[in-house]
């Protein structure tokens, strides 16, 4: 199980919790299953997400790896000037 | 790669990346031959205008355009009835932006469009369009647009994170953080607890928004326009106009500054639909008041921060929550502003609120950091504001919070390599850092951070018969990209600069690129330009490999030429890429190396600006007396460019800082649309901006590179508004500190 950071505003879609677990082993897998187990998430990744994993920022590769001790944080879609 | 995992070009001695070579564009630009977006015409050219709403919020009853149509010279009159329905929102907001649906939203929103023979025609067809307005009230203060009992904009469109039965302008709740705030502020010896607002600015770029379309019959279309990203002008055109994207070709001209607000289109739709109706080209340059009236200015914001601290400087607790307003429709850059005002700091306890706000002002766009310059602005404040009560010193006490390696950030990650205590100490040890001040004069010291970018980016290079090389990219140069991506190629095939030549190539030429923004293009175009190279140089190797009869993988690369591996390889003279590139038809045909990739390890950067300001208790007026950054580049391809982009950001926050404002009148209508009443600074305004580059590499980039366009932009208005405070004895906590309030403010606090 990967666990996954949600920032705080998301957390009305998890129960209020800022940690959840999912099964996955890549980018696309965790926001499938993350959509799955929360379905209030949804309009967010709709949005736009960004992941950071092991401090990297992953905008839409899905195949980008998880490892089950990634640390996994969920970002609003980082963008710039 | 870990953190203790030294980078892969540690130890590398590079011949060409980090000098100054003369830039590849500057000839043109110096002798006019470089042609920007309102250079480009086209036989039997239109005319194209556009009317703007004198309200800043109007239900539009009816649009007759019957008198303009049958005007002499007018070849086609165009309002929203002439697009389609667009269902994806941002689209959909994109389209409304560019040519108003059934409400005019604010003070120049366009609500018709004219294309004719003359100019004097196209005006003369926009007086005659009749337009029926039903005047609504409006709001231009963010705020005032938060009250529940506020015009309201739009029904219906806040998100699931807004409260119920908070004002319908409220479109989106953002929250980050970590610890508890409340236990955190109770540890501590001194807390402090202010509220900031910061005005509208514009991204003040030099060149005004210009394009000029043609469409055939057959509809084919073609698109010139000054742009930071050319594919995202042809993807969105193509979205609003209902076009196969094949069927649009966006080619970017010179660009005159965008620092951001050239992410989005304005004109090119509307140029596009005058093209389709009257069968002819349309050229559309808009005016500086139509610039400041109608494309992107960014968010206005108003702030609470409070933070708590210990007698010996440790940061206990920070909060802030952040409104911020977006104009017309949703998307302000409040989120970034949330995520990024407590980056610098590694703390315990933290939260950031953001509230996403539309009010009847134009629709923001990016303007370098979007968001994070008013989120540091008001913390760095407060920081500041803690050390002088707690007598400590100022880099003293950043360092002892600063973000490392490995900190859990503000935002939820935990930081990469980054090089914020490197940025700190530099500045520490700076003599500009204690060099005396004289009366009425103040030193502030501020930190930033951005998250910077990276994304699709194809890149194909070339290997031309007489050993030159010709690299195409797809993003506009903004920021000296021909030069860094020249240089890196060249790095990579050990050729001189001289021999390597880049252009921006048009939409048909490459594959999907994002817009030159986030800070992207040196990291991520970089990274591409050096795979494309390294490609080009395994084709090289095997058609040597070849010649000589000998095995691929028996053949190396070193300062432009191809040798055998080593002595078992064969004793082969080296063959240099001109030679390999004289015989390329023999050998198999032409050479070229490409990479498609969307950049993902984009690094985040820091930076710490010192200034000292002086400020006339007379008057109000302040002078900026020395100013100098300091800022992590991770490799500084061309340091000429580096610092220009860091001078660039502290001058365009040392005019957010002072002077730059949009102001309204009671009738919501912008009071000040042309450089005469927006004051931004000029050379004589200034002093020389001094830079110092650190270099902490990437480990996301093959030579370390960091984006560093944005982050310049985030500690100016802090550093400023510090020093400024200091020099008055009176903490100002609204931007633009311009004269009439500097004065109230020091009038007040002698009472």
């Amino acid at each position: 199980m990967v666990r996954v950071a949600i920032w705080g505003s998301l957390r009305a879609a998890t129960g209020g919790r800022a940690e959840v677990e999912v099964e996955a082993a890549n980018l696309r897998e965790l926001l499938d299953r993350l959509a799955e187990a929360y379905p209030g998430i949804q309009p967010q990744i709709d949005r736009g997400v960004s992941v950071v994993i092991d401090g990297l920022v992953y905008n839409d590769s899905w195949f980008t790896p998880v490892r089950p001790d990634s640390e996994v944080v969920l970002l609003p879609r980082i963008v710039g000037g | 790669m870990a953190l203790d995992d030294k980078h892969e070009a540690e130890g590398r001695v590079f011949k060409i990346v980090g000098t100054r070579p003369i830039r590849p564009d500057g000839i043109d630009k110096v002798t006019g031959r470089a042609r920007f977006g309102a250079d480009m015409s086209a036989p039997g050219m239109l005319v194209g205008l556009i009317l703007r709403s004198p309200h800043a919020h109007a239900r539009i009853r009816s649009i007759n355009i019957a008198k303009a149509e049958a005007l002499p010279g007018v070849k086609a009159v165009v309002t929203r009835a002439d697009f389609g329905n667009v269902s994806d929102d941002d689209l959909r907001d994109i389209l409304h932006n560019v040519m108003a649906h059934d409400k005019a939203l604010y003070d120049g929103h366009a609500v018709a469009a004219v294309a004719a023979t003359s100019t004097s025609a196209a005006r003369q067809a926009l007086k005659l369009i009749e337009v029926d307005y039903e005047v609504l009230p409006h709001v231009i203060d963010v705020d005032e647009a938060m009250q529940p009992d506020a015009p309201v904009l739009h029904e219906g469109r806040s998100d699931e994170t807004v409260p119920a039965g908070m004002s319908a302008n409220i479109m989106h709740r953002f929250e980050y953080g970590h610890g508890d705030v409340e236990a955190g502020l109770a540890a501590a010896d001194e807390v402090i607890e202010r509220s900031f607002k910061t005005a509208a600015t514009h991204q003040g770029y030099i060149e005004p928004h210009a394009c000029l379309a043609s469409m055939g019959p057959d509809g084919q279309a073609d698109l010139w326009c000054c742009t930071q990203g050319h594919y995202m002008v042809r993807n969105t055109c193509a979205g609003i106009l209902g076009m196969e994207v094949s069927q649009l070709k966006v080619t970017a001209s010179e660009i005159g500054g965008g620092f951001g607000g050239k992410t989005t289109v304005f004109l090119e739709p509307v140029a596009l639909a005058l093209a389709r109706k009257s069968g002819r080209p349309v050229k559309m340059v808009m005016s500086r008041e139509e610039v400041f009236r109608a494309s992107g200015p960014t968010s206005s914001t108003s702030i609470d921060v409070k933070i708590g601290m210990k007698r010996d400087g440790t940061i206990t607790a920070g909060w802030a929550e952040l409104r911020y307003q977006g104009g017309a429709f949703p998307g302000s850059p409040v989120q970034f502003g949330a995520m990024s005002c407590f980056a610098a700091y590694d703390l315990a306890n933290v939260q950031a609120i953001g509230w996403d706000v539309v009010a009847n002002r134009p629709k923001q766009i990016a303007y370098r950091a979007p968001g994070a310059p008013m989120g540091a602005y008001a913390v760095e404040s407060v920081v500041d504001e803690l050390c002088g009560k707690l007598g400590l010193d100022r880099l003293e006490v950043r360092l002892k919070n600063a973000s490392r390696d490995g900190t859990k950030a503000a935002y939820g990650p935990r930081f990469g390599r980054i090089g914020l205590t490197a940025v700190l100490e530099a500045a520490k040890a700076h003599p500009h850092y204690t060099a005396p001040l004289g009366p009425n004069q103040g030193r502030g010291v501020a930190c930033g951070f951005w998250f910077n970018f990276g994304g699709d980016t194809c890149v194909s290079l070339n290997v031309n018969p007489d050993g030159t090389v010709g690299v195409s990219e797809g993003n506009p140069d903004i920021g000296g990209s021909r030069a860094a991506m020249t240089m890196m190629a060249a790095e990579e095939l050990g050729i001189p600069y001289e021999r390597v030549r880049t252009t921006i190539a048009d939409t048909s030429a490459l594959g999907q690129n994002d817009v030159t923004d986030g800070s992207r293009v040196t990291f991520a175009v970089g990274l591409a330009t050096i795979k494309a190279a390294r490609a080009a140089i395994t084709i090289m190797c095997a058609r040597a490999a070849k010649i000589w009869g000998i095995d691929a993988d028996a053949v190396v690369w070193e300062d432009g030429h191809a040798k055998p591996a080593g002595p078992n390889a064969g004793k082969f003279p080296p063959m240099s890429l001109a030679e390999i590139a004289a015989v390329a038809t023999n050998t198999g045909g032409p050479i070229a190396g490409h990479h498609e990739v969307n950049a993902e390890g984009a690094g985040v950067s820091f930076a710490a600006h010192l200034v000292d300001a002086e400020v006339d208790p007379e008057t109000g007026a302040v002078k900026i007396l020395r100013y100098t950054v300091f800022q992590d580049a991770g490799k500084a391809v061309h340091p000429a460019y580096v610092e220009g982009q860091f001078q660039g950001g502290a001058v365009q926050g040392i005019g957010w800082a002072l002077n730059e404002e949009y102001i309204y009148g009671a009738d919501g209508r912008l009071q000040n649309p042309g450089f005469l009443d927006y004051r931004i600074p000029v050379a004589s305004d200034l002093p020389m901006i001094d830079t110092v580059i650190i270099e902490v590499a990437n480990p996301g980039h093959p030579y370390g590179v960091r984006g560093v366009g944005e982050t310049s932009i985030v500690p100016p208005l802090a550093a400023v508004a510090n020093a400024v405070s200091a020099a008055a004895g009176v903490r100002l906590t609204e931007l633009p500190m311009s004269p009439p309030k500097v004065l109230h403010a020091i009038d007040a606090a002698r009472g």
